[in-house]
């Protein structure tokens, strides 16, 4: 494929559970014009979904009047994802999310729920949580990068 | 604009002779696939449903409240003495199962047919 120009894509949802899978398929979109292989288009569109999801049930707590904002910002060689919502973000983002413990879980000691920023974290290149200015506008920016020699 | 998810059991016979209920799902596995995994799942009469099967062929979209909703299945499961396996998952999800550790307590198999004779 011939070199990508830099190009940026706005998608802007209801707070409503499923809308996350118009995000997926827009980000799926871009990647694959990018020229990424099939298995990290999978690893993205699982990361933007579980991002849209923090944003629409904790960011947004469901209420649908407030959007969720996706940008996605092509470059030659990355594809940065923004997920923003208008929740005051988390206190103290994690540096690297804790892997999920099966045993703890199976064993009723952790909440089998609670999987979403490890699966972010582990399934692309960058994860970072940013809380937004006076409370509202947070987001999670997401990273995955091209491999120009496997891609 | 999720899929809802179907489910329904069938009941096999594995070639060693051992009795397998097969849940088939369908649609999306989420949030609002509490009644079709959890539901369907409870139906089953737990003396004679020893081997839980589950067939994820026809299923696409499966997110983290998805995934809960089968480790919360899998939880009830070991409490009552059964056994679950799972076949049908696409690639990415084997290694999303893989990664949250499900394999270390639910066998994954490609095919019905590789899951039935392992059986």
């Amino acid at each position: 494929m011939s070199e990508f120009k830099t190009a940026n894509v706005e998608v802007r949802m209801p707070s409503r559970m499923g809308f996350e899978k118009v995000a997926m398929s827009t980000a799926s979109s871009v990647a694959k014009l990018m020229g990424f292989r099939d298995e990290r288009i999978e690893d993205l569109k699982t990361a933007v979904a579980e991002a849209c999801i923090n944003a629409i049930e904790h960011g947004n707590r469901l209420n649908e009047k407030l959007s969720v904002g996706v940008v996605l910002s092509a470059s030659a060689d990355s594809l940065e994802v923004k997920v923003i919502d208008d929740g005051k973000g988390l206190k103290n983002p994690p540096g690297k999310v804790i892997k999920p413990d099966i045993d703890r879980k199976m064993h009723g000691e952790e909440d089998p729920r609670g999987m979403g920023m490890f699966l972010m974290q582990a399934l692309v290149d960058e994860a970072e949580w940013v809380a937004g200015s006076e409370g509202k506008s947070s987001y999670v920016r997401l990273v995955i990068r091209l491999d120009k020699d496997a891609e | 604009m999720q899929s809802e998810t179907k489910a329904h059991v069938e009941n096999l016979t594995s070639p060693a002779g051992h009795a397998v209920s097969v849940l088939r799902f369908e649609g999306d596995i989420a949030s609002t696939s509490k009644d079709a995994v959890l539901g369907t799942y409870q139906a089953l009469p737990k003396e004679t449903a020893k081997i839980v099967l589950l067939d994820f062929t026809k299923v696409d979209y499966i997110n983290s409240s998805g995934i809960a909703l089968v480790i919360q299945m899998m939880i009830e499961a070991a409490n009552s003495g059964q056994k679950v396996f799972a076949f049908g998952l696409s690639a990415h999800f084997t290694k999303v199962f893989t990664m949250v550790g499900i394999t270390r307590y639910a066998g994954l198999f490609p095919t019905q047919g590789e899951a039935l004779a392992a059986l």
